[in-house]
């Protein structure tokens, strides 16, 4: 069991304000992935959790048990580095064991613990080996392994993939989700890369400058992302934006006129909407389609062609930039005149602060 | 083929010898790039080695000028079983061995403690640390002789007298320990300096690692620290060993090597056969004798340590 509750917390260096009032709960078994951009404050949030860092104010609480001060070591929290942070001179059974022979564990106990994490790991050959004699991904399961020993309540994982290979990135993403089944452990993982993410998570934490922008499964976010940010900042191709102004609202419907010229009636309940305010359509590229019949008209852009699948950055009459997907043998020349249709039961609305304006729940026809 | 037997026995032989006719040999201009200072290096080294080589050979003392013949070894067997030279022997592994277990043992927990605490000043404390470094040999022996040491005017004097003990002539009483004391403040700064550049090099998240794997600051120092400077340590002993073995103005500007032979070591006893007794071979035969002890120390040094130099962490 563990679950870890969050209340309150905030963190500063000096005068500058890095978390700003963190509110969380995190579950037994969960996999919690923090995102968000560089320098929002994931590191040190988990750098909080650990206690490698002191708070500033605010509570965390494992188990129901208070630990915002206790010491990192009492914690009973693991943590892999981005580094991996093995010790360069200890072989890596020992790495592994450090902590157990810290804590006074029987040798055949240790061993056991240790031949169990290699055995997961599939690390047994190298155990007698000094990290600089490993690879980038053997090192990252060292590091992986000598969490696993302890044991711990919580795993907490700072951007463990970053610095591997693209192949070998995808492989050890299978891997920790392979792990977090197998372990039945609760696990806490940081990261800036959405695909690791909305792969690994069952619970994705949006952050933003030190707050929380949204907490909720990977496609809940994608699909219903609470603000500007979110939407913006879950998939790729990002999410296309289009400046519009409303025009008229009912409680089942919402009249919009984009800047890039066509007027729009969406399904979104208009009732907090004034008329005339300045509102934010957004439309994911596979929501758009090519069509000589559609309403939105667009010059092509550079197109990216992935094999199965091709983007074509389109810009709008108001200069707006959109991407579409198309299939991977679509053809567009530069500078070419097209339509485009939007899908409106996907389209999303936020309002002028940049808050989503929830969508008529369902359509009578 | 002239060329060929020079260059495999002296590759200091002039670059002239690299002629177009031999295509085999322009492979290696590296080669060629370096023989200058090669060459250069090697006749600074050989030259006065050669000469003190012959001077040790003949019959050589200045009071008897022109009876310069040939005697063999016995300028060696001469230095060898002069009375001075087992105390000298002696006291250079006491000087060498005590003044490298001071700086290091000293220099780690210094440097470890400089680094673990923030206060105010740090900075300062530093550079006061490593300053003695920078103070000639012969200063730093007066300063020691006149101002610490010293029986009536010295501040161990004054401490001995505030608690009413009979101050202590150190130099005479303890020749040796005080010129270990002596050498050790002029050598524990190099050490700092090394072990606390070192330890700033220590990654961070090692340690944090090791917090969160239950390591208090002893542990850490113990698992962590230590090993990381092995390495530094290991230059440390190396560079002072051949510095600490020819130490010579501290003894010549406190005790003479006094009294009797008490604080004479190897490089103080050569100079008291050549210079006090003007015996110009004996004390070359004493040179080759200690470039032999240095060497013999250098290779025991390399094999034991050097280990750590070539080994990556
Ligand atoms: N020890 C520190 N002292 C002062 N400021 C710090 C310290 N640690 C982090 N910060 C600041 O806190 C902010 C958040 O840092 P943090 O490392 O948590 O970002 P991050 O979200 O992990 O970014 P990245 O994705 O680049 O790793 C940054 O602006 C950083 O400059
Ligand atoms: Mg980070």
């Amino acid at each position: 069991m563990a679950t870890l509750k969050i209340r309150n917390l905030r963190k500063g260096f000096d005068t500058i304000e890095i978390i700003k009032g963190i509110d969380l709960d995190i579950h037994d078994r969960e996999f919690v992935v923090f995102v968000g951009p560089s320098g929002c404050g994931k590191s040190t949030l988990l750098r909080l959790i650990a206690g490698l860092e002191d708070v500033t104010s605010g509570t965390l609480e494992l188990d129901g048990r208070d630990i915002t001060e206790i010491s990192p070591a009492k914690r009973d929290l693991a943590m892999v580095f981005q580094t991996y942070a093995l010790y360069p001179h200890m072989t890596v059974r020992k790495n592994m064991s450090f902590a157990l022979d810290l804590a006074g564990i029987a040798k055949r106990e240790v061993d056991r613990k240790v031949e169990e994490a290699a055995r997961i790991l599939e690390l047994g050959h190298l155990l007698d080996r000094k990290p600089r004699q490993l690879s980038g991904g053997q090192r990252q399961r060292v590091a992986i392994g000598r969490a696993i020993v302890r044991h711990p309540k919580i795993f907490l994982f700072d951007e463990p993939l970053s610095n591997l290979d693209a192949a070998l990135r995808v492989q050890m993403r299978l891997e920790l989700a392979r792990l977090h089944q197998e372990l039945k452990a609760t696990m806490i993982y940081v990261t800036h890369d959405q695909v690791e993410a909305m792969t690994l998570a069952t619970k994705v934490v949006v952050l933003n400058a030190g707050r929380i922008e949204q907490i909720g499964s990977p496609l809940e976010l994608y699909h219903q992302p609470a603000n500007l940010f979110v939407a913006g900042f879950l998939g790729t191709p990002k999410m296309g934006f289009l400046k519009a102004r409303v025009v008229q609202t009912s409680s089942t419907a919402t009249d919009i006129e984009l800047a890039a010229g066509p007027r729009l009636r969406l399904p979104f309940e208009g009732s907090q909407l004034a008329v005339g305010s300045e509102v934010t359509l957004g439309i994911r590229p596979e929501h758009l389609v090519i069509d000589p019949n559609g309403q939105l008209p667009v010059t092509t852009d550079v197109t990216e062609r992935l094999g199965s699948d091709t983007y074509c950055h389109m810009v709008t009459a108001s200069d707006e930039p959109l991407t579409v997907r198309v299939p991977g043998d679509f053809a567009a020349a530069y500078g070419e005149s097209l339509k485009l249709a939007l899908d409106i039961s996907h389209c999303h609305l936020f309002d002028t602060r940049g808050y989503a304006v929830s969508r008529v729940l369902q359509q009578a026809a | 083929m002239n060329a060929t037997t020079l260059k495999s026995t002296a590759p200091t032989s002039l670059p002239n010898q690299t002629h177009p006719a031999h295509p085999h040999r322009r492979k290696s201009p590296g080669w060629l790039l370096v023989s200058p200072s090669v060459a250069l290096l090697l006749l600074w080294m050989i030259v006065p080695l050669g000469m003190t080589v012959y001077f040790s050979l003949i019959r050589y003392n200045l009071l008897y000028p022109g009876e310069n013949d040939f005697v063999g070894l016995e300028n060696f067997e001469y230095f060898v079983t002069d009375t001075g030279f087992m105390p000298g022997m002696t006291n250079t592994v006491l000087l060498v061995g005590s003044v490298l277990l001071i700086s290091v043992v000293l220099g780690v927990l210094i440097s470890a403690l400089l680094e673990a605490t923030e206060f105010w000043g740090r900075g300062i404390v530093r550079v006061l640390l490593i300053s003695p470094f920078f103070i000639m040999p012969t200063v730093s022996a007066l300063i020691w002789k006149n101002l610490i040491f010293h029986p009536v005017s010295g501040i161990l004097a004054a401490v001995w007298k505030f608690f009413g003990a009979q101050p202590v002539d150190w130099l005479a009483t303890h020749p040796l320990l005080s010129i270990i004391l002596i050498v050790s403040w002029q050598w524990l700064p190099f050490a700092i300096l090394i072990l606390m550049t070192a330890m700033q090099s220590l990654d961070q998240e090692q340690k944090e690692a090791a917090r969160l794997d239950g390591a208090g600051p002893l542990a850490i120092f113990w698992h962590l620290t230590l090993p990381h400077l092995a390495r530094p340590i290991a230059v440390v002993v190396m560079i002072e060993t051949i510095f600490l073995l020819s130490v010579f103005a501290e003894i010549f500007t406190t005790t003479n090597g006094g009294p009797g032979f008490a604080s004479t070591n190897l490089a103080y006893l050569i100079y008291t056969q050549a210079l006090l007794q003007f015996d110009v071979g004996m004390a070359s035969a004493g040179g080759l004798i200690a470039v032999v002890i240095a060497n013999i120390a250098a290779i025991i040094l390399v094999r034991m340590l050097g280990k750590n130099l070539t080994d990556k962490a």
